[in-house]
């Protein structure tokens, strides 16, 4: 008896182990995690991306991770932390990435094989606030605009609105109609109503990089009216939300949209290959009105995502060869086209097939292009900027704060930590 | 081999060996609590009194505490958080525990046909994960796809539907009543156990005085399962000051709208793991970890010092 238990238990304490030990010393590819919160992108990556580049590189695995978007970051961050992350990391633009490269857990990539293939613009998301060095590899941005339903628009015979007062009258006309419902769009998610909203059509009133750069500076404040205007024009969308808004979710504007119950859906560019898979009806955009016909127009269009290098990854040589690969026109080319919408921040330019995606990217020729005024520089303390945006502008569209109150209270926190540079 | 022990011990009552198996049987489940439940908790009291000061771990004695109710951004969270918390507690007791209480006391009435199924019926949400409740609930009361709308509308009440969960003021009562849904089956089965318990003799001994039917219920059965009242709210008061789930499957983590749902256990998550762009912050979430604990500790010393030694107890 007490030598079947003792050989037992020299079977699963000492053989076991010697038998994993082995089994690992066999495996000689070396094999690349990348944490990433894309996880509308998986079959992407699994289909596409990640078997063109193990074609070219025997030797090394991929394997893509993606996590919920909004446990992404302090998830990610808890497990750099611990040591347990992936060898490459997706990257947040601006102060989450910047706060992870000054904490040392992510590497410098200034020397990487084919980081010169991007603009300054392109880098400055991932880049230190000198601009000296940069810690990812820009992969994408996203461009905010409306996208809609042409057979709706010819349906209720609708022109597509350019500017605000030919906007609002579309919404009138769609409304009257009953037909449809004209704007999909919720509040329950709250971020909606900043993301799609207040970020989407503010540019137009801040006048794009100037405003956002005077926030920063302190020259201009958030209860300055260029900066609480467009919140009284998100309240005025409130009658063209569909019924019960309070309680829509993110996906459920998107069904509307796809269902062809709603005329209008204000969006960002990722959208696209999603409402493509859905939607059986031709859809438009057109980029967010401006006030007066004629006047220079802003577009929302924000470097969203890029990649890095986990400085304590195992497979750090693999790591990077994987990430000059993403800095290749080729990857450009293979992501614009596998995920149309977001587009390419490569110098060398992407020739894309998807009508749509070549709308949003068309409105780069005529308006100026700035980024989400809460991501870089005032997105950096408690409370978080961006949260707050989400609140408030979720509030305001429900109509229970004034765009004023809205105004005071995100200057309020903002004041409460950040001092600009005099 | 085990006869002659067993022998062996009774033949010798007196002189008995040390109870060794008393200690080994205890071992693995002592063991495993400590490990999972003991350790981590005095681990998060620890926590509680030390943050990061220059990127060190220190110890900062009740700064944290200080912070938590000074700081104006993070007190007015953490009040927000513990009013709507009594609310929700104060909902359950409301609620959920008399109809539980109704219900039991309907069930227990001999000659009622299906209780069983009644029974079981009334008790399979508390077994469903709050996965599940939470998600057919979002979808029943969803204005766009739910039934609630069209259901309401059959019956002409369609002018009474508002998008509950979307709306500050109705957010919080309409997240309790799912709960109150889910948890009804607890207090039901506690006190219809508590019911089977009272002998027949007394019932008919009442019934003899003239006693029956509601003046029964009152004057009999409630004093005899009082007890067992107690039980329940104490079971419900800790499980509402530890609730997170099913605002987090209903609301999400932001508890939303502006805040209206948010109660401590959403407000810890938040806190500790982060959420979106703000960072997880451990030493501030173990804070409000330690002050939920000390309010559930301070709830149930109460009850175990003040309330349960003046309750009356029957012995049949």
């Amino acid at each position: 008896m007490t030598r079947i238990l003792k050989s037992i238990l020299f079977a699963t304490t000492v053989l076991a182990p010697a038998g994993l030990v082995a089994t690992g010393a066999s495996a000689q590819t070396a094999t690349l995690t990348i944490e990433s919160w894309r996880n509308d992108d998986l079959p992407i990556w699994q289909q596409k991306i990640i078997p063109a580049f193990e074609a070219k590189n025997p030797g090394i695995k991929v394997s893509f991770a993606p996590m919920a978007p909004t446990e992404y970051n302090s998830a990610v961050n808890a497990k750099l932390e611990a040591g347990t992350a992936g060898d490459l990391i997706t990257c947040r633009p601006f102060d989450l990435s910047l706060a992870m490269f000054q904490k040392g857990q992510l590497a410098s990539l200034n020397d990487l094989p084919g980081i010169s293939n991007f603009s300054d613009v392109g880098k400055s998301a991932w880049s230190t606030d000198d601009g000296k060095t940069t810690f990812c590899v820009p992969m994408a941005s996203v461009i905010h605009g409306f996208i809609y339903n042409k057979k709706a628009f010819t349906d209720v015979g609708v022109q597509v609105p350019k500017t605000e007062d030919e906007f609002f009258a579309a919404l009138e006309k769609f409304k009257k109609d009953g037909k449809y419902i004209p704007l999909a769009m919720g509040t329950k998610d709250q971020w909606e109503a900043a993301t799609m909203g207040y970020y989407n059509i503010g540019p137009n009133y801040w006048k794009g990089e100037d405003g956002r750069k005077a926030l920063i500076a302190g020259k201009e404040k958030l209860t300055d009216a260029a900066w609480v205007e467009p919140y009284k024009t998100l309240a005025k969308w409130k009658p063209y939300l569909g019924d019960g808004f309070e309680a829509q979710t993110y996906p459920d504007s998107q069904n509307l949209f796809t269902l062809g119950r709603a005329a209008i859906y204000p969006a960002g560019s990722w959208e696209i290959a999603p409402f493509k898979a859905q939607a059986d009806f031709e859809m438009g955009a057109f980029p967010p009105p401006v006030k007066k016909a004629g006047d220079t127009c802003y577009i929302s269009d924000h470097n969203d995502i890029g990649i890095g290098l986990n400085a304590k990854g195992k497979n750090l040589e693999a790591a990077k060869k994987f990430l000059s690969w993403v800095a290749s026109p080729e990857f450009a080319d293979l992501y614009a086209n596998a995920a149309p919408g977001f587009f390419s921040l490569n110098s060398s330019p992407v020739k894309m097939q998807d009508a749509l995606a070549q709308e949003f990217v068309s409105w780069r020729q005529n308006c100026k292009a700035t980024i989400r005024p809460s991501a870089a520089v005032v997105g950096r303390g408690q409370p978080n900027l961006d949260l707050e945006m989400w609140r408030v502008s979720a509030n305001v569209i429900n109509g229970t704060q004034t765009p004023e109150q809205a105004a005071a209270e995100t200057q309020k926190g903002l004041d409460s930590w950040y001092k600009p540079a005099k | 081999m085990s006869d002659t022990e067993i022998a062996d011990i009774e033949t010798v009552p007196v002189k008995r060996p040390t109870r060794w198996h008393i200690a080994v049987f205890l071992a693995p489940a002592f063991l495993v609590y400590t490990a999972v439940m003991i350790l981590p908790l005095i681990e998060t009291l620890r926590l509680s009194l030390f943050n990061m000061v220059e990127g060190q771990l220190a110890f900062v004695g009740l700064n944290n505490f200080k912070t938590l109710f000074g700081d104006p951004r993070l007190s007015a969270d953490f009040w927000n958080a513990l009013r709507n918390n009594v609310i929700f507690f104060i909902i359950h007791m409301l609620v959920q525990n008399p109809v539980g209480i109704a219900i039991a006391a309907m069930l227990s009435l001999p000659g009622l046909r299906f209780a069983a199924f009644y029974r079981s019926a009334i008790f399979v949400p508390t077994l469903l994960s709050f996965v599940i409740v939470g998600f057919i609930w979002k979808l029943i009361l969803s204005p766009i796809w739910g039934i609630a709308p069209s259901l309401m509308d059959l019956i002409g009440l369609k002018w009474a539907f508002a998008p509950w969960l979307g709306k500050a003021e109705t957010a919080l009562i309409a997240v309790s009543l799912i709960s109150v849904w889910q948890y009804v089956g607890i207090p039901m089965m506690l006190i219809y156990a508590a019911l089977l318990n009272i002998p027949d003799e007394v019932l008919e001994a009442a019934e003899c005085d003239g006693i029956t039917g509601w003046s029964q219920f009152w004057k009999i059965k409630l004093p005899l399962i009082l007890p067992s009242i107690g039980i329940v709210s104490v079971l419900t008061f800790v499980g509402n000051f530890n609730a997170f789930d099913l605002v987090y499957t209903v609301q999400g983590a932001l508890a939303g709208p502006n805040g209206s749902t948010d109660i401590l256990g959403t407000l810890l998550y938040r806190t500790f793991f982060g959420f979106q762009n703000q960072m997880g912050d451990r030493s501030m979430g173990a804070t409000i970890a330690a002050v939920m604990f000390l309010i559930i500790l301070a709830g149930v010393a109460l009850y175990l010092f003040v309330i349960q030694r003046r309750m009356r107890r029957y012995q049949f």
